[in-house]
């Protein structure tokens, strides 16, 4: 059976990782990296994701896609209130978010797809293997859309998603299998986009879950923002230049306030430097201001861990350990204000960046039939329910039930000869239909008989991942009956299945786009590894040899900009074979030096 | 963790669907794995979830001792455990797994069980009247009035009758949780009082009419507890 790897689709960054028989490991990338950063570019070329996407963003904000989780499973009405912060149009199509760029238009699935193939790709060629099975990590507080949407960015990018597992519980399998903890543990959660908070018994080899609960729009993105909304009209005020309308401006200095922030968590005060049309705009900026804007978010996380470990029936006291996760919680003012709640030094030993996707290998391993004494029982973070009478919402399912769970409703007529009764599911914690999520729509079919005749037994099952499965039964002739959910925010299976077949067509174009990169990336490297060697070289080489260098130097410098990756190549090759010669005088001297700075007995030896 | 602890293999027997595997159609005989092909069983559709944890019923039980059944049957049942095999194997660790976790969530929790025990020994306690006695209906509807009269003051901010009506409420509050904890100690005894009954007895007709009063009994205080434990929660919510 071919391997199946763990991934962690984050807001910021993405992870890919699997598990042999030392334990989980991240896979890096050529270059030892193991964040692929979830931006997505738009080049005339094709698709380019990670980190030429992230380089991307400044030059071409307009077709640069980030933080799309924030979109999926979403309709526009949801992201009203950020939409001015994002360079690239939005609209809406049968209830979900379509992103405009470069002419085209996708689906937050799509993207994250592009996201996932990267990963796929970087796995492949890593375990030298194709790699077409994977768990995928969702924050704790998805809901049904935003898993489902989920699970379709797997499908489009070409893998068979066998587990949705939630980000907390996947640390928690991460945590427990390295620390070997017994009892009752917290995970705290604070990514880019989403938080949460999870409790967890771990008791011979079983995770439960008890309680979980979380804020699904609350992450790192937003501490950046409140930097960036700062720092945009101290522009204003003090340079008068408006940061509004400058796209170019609007992403560099959002990518400043992040390293502002991420330098805060070790320096007491940095300066936050950026230029601007008429110079350079540069503010200080200390950990206590930045705390103080910040504050009311930071603060924002702790009514979701009060309801969690209310809904566990637990106090603060019986948590033996708690465990933060996620970029966001190496704030120094997270860690305080998470002591302060816990009344306990918070635990951080593992990599908080790498934790979620190394518990997702290691939940594919379960999956895969290899670790057979661990086993995950996690919970639905919503309650389930259909609208009733009075648009008030009837629950079926409580949040913090064990999954797979399921529940089941008879449904019958009011009015004689009734062939069809209305379905609305919904999630979410509130008395009435309009405060809560919508998830979808379906029409139950009766046959026409008088009133209240007619039962037809619906049983809605959320499954291991938190997806809901509706199958409908008539108890009178005990026959099964199909059941057509309509999604409220997702996409159609058909849509889906379309997705699939352009993003074979789009493969041809990126590969294209991959391979400029990467010849790009390597004359780059050449370029630098050359000027260096000729400084070192002045005096072992003639001048005419040093100009001649200078001069494939420069044609490859050129031909560098053009977007014919085989030119380049070409190019580079003609560079290794001008530069032969000085390879080796610089390999002889450099033999000769090592040499002499050895006594002669050491050399005969 | 121990990472030599393996899933526990002692079989335990529960009623399946049916006597034949679905699979192999070889006999099944109350193993949840088919002898033969090894192809987990579907759970019968009359199991109840004291004998899916093959638990008599009773109402005090050793948690300690529910909790490992289900870990040791979540063990067997899991879908987790099935990714690798077929759609129909899947299908049945799914439908057992949601079962099982059903009835774990009823069983742990004290009123859960008891007032899922009254619907398993029903017809017997169906002339249960809904409304509350005399004495606390009153009491809800003096409440129900002053909650009104505070939500209304509410908004105005502080003043000295919102002050003193909190106060009173508060000090309310106070003697209904009293009242809760009493009717909660009564349910107890109910429960040792079933719990002995269940055990000189044998056979689930003998001495049925002392069980029946026993199940009104606590029926009885079961409704009345939800009145108050709402009671409750509606003056936490508005008074704090």
């Amino acid at each position: 059976m071919s391997r199946i790897v763990g991934i962690d689709l984050g807001t910021t960054n993405s992870l890919v990782a699997f598990m042999d028989q030392e334990g989980p490991h991240v896979i890096p990338g050529p270059d030892g990296q193991t964040t692929v950063p979830s931006i997505v570019g738009l080049t005339d070329n094709g698709l380019i994701v990670g980190d030429p996407a992230k380089a991307h963003l400044m030059r071409d904000p307009s077709r640069t896609i980030y933080s799309v989780k924030r979109f999926m499973g979403k309709g526009l009405d949801d992201v009203k209130d950020e939409l001015k912060y994002f360079p690239y149009h939005l609209h809406e199509k049968n209830g979900v978010i379509r992103i405009e760029v470069g002419g085209k238009t996708y689906s937050p699935p799509q993207v994250s797809a592009m996201i996932l193939k990267e990963l796929k790709r970087r796995a492949e060629e890593y375990l030298k293997e194709d790699v077409s099975k994977a768990v995928i990590t969702v924050p704790a507080y998805f809901n049904d859309s935003q898993r489902q949407a989920t699970k379709d960015a797997g499908m489009i990018a070409g893998l068979e998603v066998l587990r949705i597992i939630n980000e907390p519980t996947a640390a928690s399998l991460a945590y427990g299998l390295q620390k070997k903890t017994q009892g009752l543990i917290a995970i705290y959660d604070l990514g880019g986009g989403t938080f949460d908070l999870s409790i967890l018994k771990l008791k011979d080899g079983i995770f439960e879950v008890l309680s979980t609960n979380g804020d699904s729009h609350l992450g790192g993105d937003d501490f950046d923002q409140r930097l960036v909304d700062v720092m945009v009209d101290d522009i204003l005020q003090t340079q008068g230049v408006k940061v509004g309308g400058d796209p170019e401006l609007m992403q560099a200095l959002r990518l400043e306030a992040e390293q502002v922030k991420v330098r805060l968590s070790d320096e007491t005060q940095t300066k936050a430097e950026i230029e601007i049309p008429n110079g350079t705009y540069e503010k200080v900026w200390t950990r206590e201001s930045m705390e103080t804007l910040v504050m009311d978010l930071v603060e924002r996380t702790l009514a979701p861990c009060r309801h969690a470990l209310k809904d566990a029936g637990l106090t603060v006291s019986q948590i033996d350990e708690v465990v933060l996760v996620g970029g966001s919680t190496r704030m120094p003012l997270v860690w305080r204000k998470v002591e302060e709640l816990f009344g306990k030094k918070p635990h951080s030993e593992l990599n908080p960046d790498e934790v979620v996707a190394l518990g997702a290998a290691v939940q594919a391993d379960i999956l895969g039939g290899h670790t057979k004494d661990l086993l995950l029982l996690d919970v639905t973070p919503l309650s389930l329910g259909i609208e009733t009478m009075g648009g008030v919402m009837s629950a079926l399912i409580r949040r913090n039930t064990t999954i797979p769970t399921s529940a089941k409703e008879m449904f019958t007529t009011y009015v004689d000869g009734q062939t069809s009764v209305d379905i609305h599911i919904l999630q979410g914690e509130r008395e009435l239909v309009k405060d809560n999520r919508s998830l979808a729509r379906f029409q139950l079919k009766l046959p026409p008989l008088p009133a209240g005749v007619p039962r037809v037994e619906v049983n809605f099952l959320i499954d291991a991942n938190g997806i809901l499965h509706v199958t409908a039964r008539d108890i009178r002739t005990g026959d099964a009956q199909s059941v057509q959910v309509k999604p409220s925010h997702g996409l159609t299976d058909d849509e889906v299945e379309g997705m699939i077949r352009d993003s074979f067509q789009f493969a041809a174009e990126d590969i294209k786009a991959r391979q400029i990169i990467e010849a790009r990336n390597e004359a780059n490297a050449i370029i630098v590894a050359t000027e260096k060697a000729l400084v070192r070289a002045t005096n072992l080489i003639n001048d005419k040899e040093i100009e001649g260098i200078r001069r494939i130097l420069q044609q490859l410098s050129e031909v560098n900009e053009g977007d014919d990756h085989r030119v380049i190549r070409t190019k580079i090759a003609e560079v290794e074979k001008v530069t032969h010669h000085l390879a080796e005088v610089l390999m002889d001297a450099t033999l000769k030096e090592a040499l002499e700075s050895k006594k002669l007995s050491d050399v005969i030896k | 963790m121990d990472h030599r602890h393996q899933a526990t293999t002692t079989s335990r027997e529960l009623p399946m669907a049916r006597s034949m595997c679905w699979h192999c159609q070889s006999e099944v005989t109350g193993e949840y794995l088919c002898g033969q092909c090894v192809k987990v069983q579907p759970l019968s559709k009359d199991l109840d979830y004291f004998a899916c944890f093959q638990l008599p019923r009773l109402l005090n039980i050793d948690e300690q001792e529910l909790e490992k059944t289900f870990y040791e049957l979540s063990r067997t049942f899991h879908p987790d455990f099935y990714s690798t095999k077929d759609e129909s194997e899947k299908a049945i660790s799914l439908g057992n797994s949601a079962f099982l976790n059903a009835a774990y969530r009823t069983l742990q929790d004290p009123i859960q069980r008891a007032e899922y025990l009254i619907r398993l020994e029903a017809g017997a306690v169906k002339d249960i009247r809904s409304n509350p006695p005399a004495d606390l209906f009153e009491e809800v509807l003096d409440l129900q009035e002053n909650l009104e009269t505070f939500r209304q003051l509410a908004p105005n901010g502080a003043s000295s009758d919102l002050e003193a009506l909190r106060e009173k409420l508060q000090d309310k509050r106070e003697r209904l949780e009293k009242r809760q904890a009493k009717m909660e100690e009564s349910l107890q005894s109910k429960f040792k009082e079933w719990d002995q009954l269940q055990e000189r007895t044998l056979l689930p007709g003998e001495a049925r009419e002392e069980k029946n009063t026993v199940l009104r009994g606590m029926q009885e205080i079961l409704s009345n507890r939800t009145y108050v434990r709402n009671m409750v929660n509606d003056l936490l919510e508005t008074t704090g």
